[in-house]
């Protein structure tokens, strides 16, 4: 899918929303989660080629891929939370996607934990 | 899941706003309200199917299970 077909979509559904936010907010905020998914959809084949991108690169440079998997999901992780957190925050609950956004942190801490546990061993290793 | 479901969507949203302004002037602000919620519910349905299969398609793209 072309940008200017996605920015003809957004500009499209902007449009509608601003007329549905008068009379009916409700369905607006709906059809803002909608059309971020509908983007995210039309986004998605090329997000699969970057992926396969880095698989080859990193199965190239021998770097283990349980190293790219962690940060393929903390992609994932983040922007799932993202999405969630501006929809909360379109609609006027900011305490909520703040708390989403807390949520997100921590998984990301906790899946980053073999990363920084790898790193601080090869740290211990170097110092004598 | 395509483009055409948006624009049921702000079909419905706007149908849904014009039966309740008219129900309003009319006097009959219960049905107005009951109309609202059913439209709602209505659009929730299609939004429901439309984020498994988003979240679905992040846990196969980013390998997050």
């Amino acid at each position: 899918m072309e940008i200017w077909q996605i920015v003809g979509v957004a500009l499209l559904v902007t449009i509608i929303a601003v007329v549905l936010r008068k009379i009916q907010p409700e369905i607006a905020v709906q059809l803002s989660i909608l059309a971020g998914i509908a983007i995210f959809l039309l986004v998605l084949g090329k997000i699969k080629v970057i992926v396969d991108l880095l698989q080859n690169l990193a199965d190239q440079a021998n770097i283990s891929s349980y190293y790219l998997i962690i940060v393929l999901k903390i992609v994932g992780i983040s922007y799932l939370a993202e999405f969630g957190a501006q929809i909360c925050r379109d609609a006027g609950e900011g305490a909520l996607a703040l708390k989403v956004e807390l949520a997100a942190k921590i998984g990301v801490l906790i899946l980053a934990i073999p990363i920084i546990v790898a790193i601080l061993e090869s740290l211990v290793r170097l110092l004598p | 899941m395509d483009l055409n479901m948006i624009f049921r969507i702000a079909g419905i949203g706007i149908f849904v706003g014009f039966l309740v302004t008219l129900l309003n002037e009319a006097g009959k602000k219960e049905i107005a309200q009951f109309v609202t919620v059913a439209g709602i519910i209505l659009v929730l349905f299609s939004i429901l199917q439309a984020m498994s299969q988003l979240f679905a398609l992040v846990k196969s793209v980013f390998q997050l299970y």
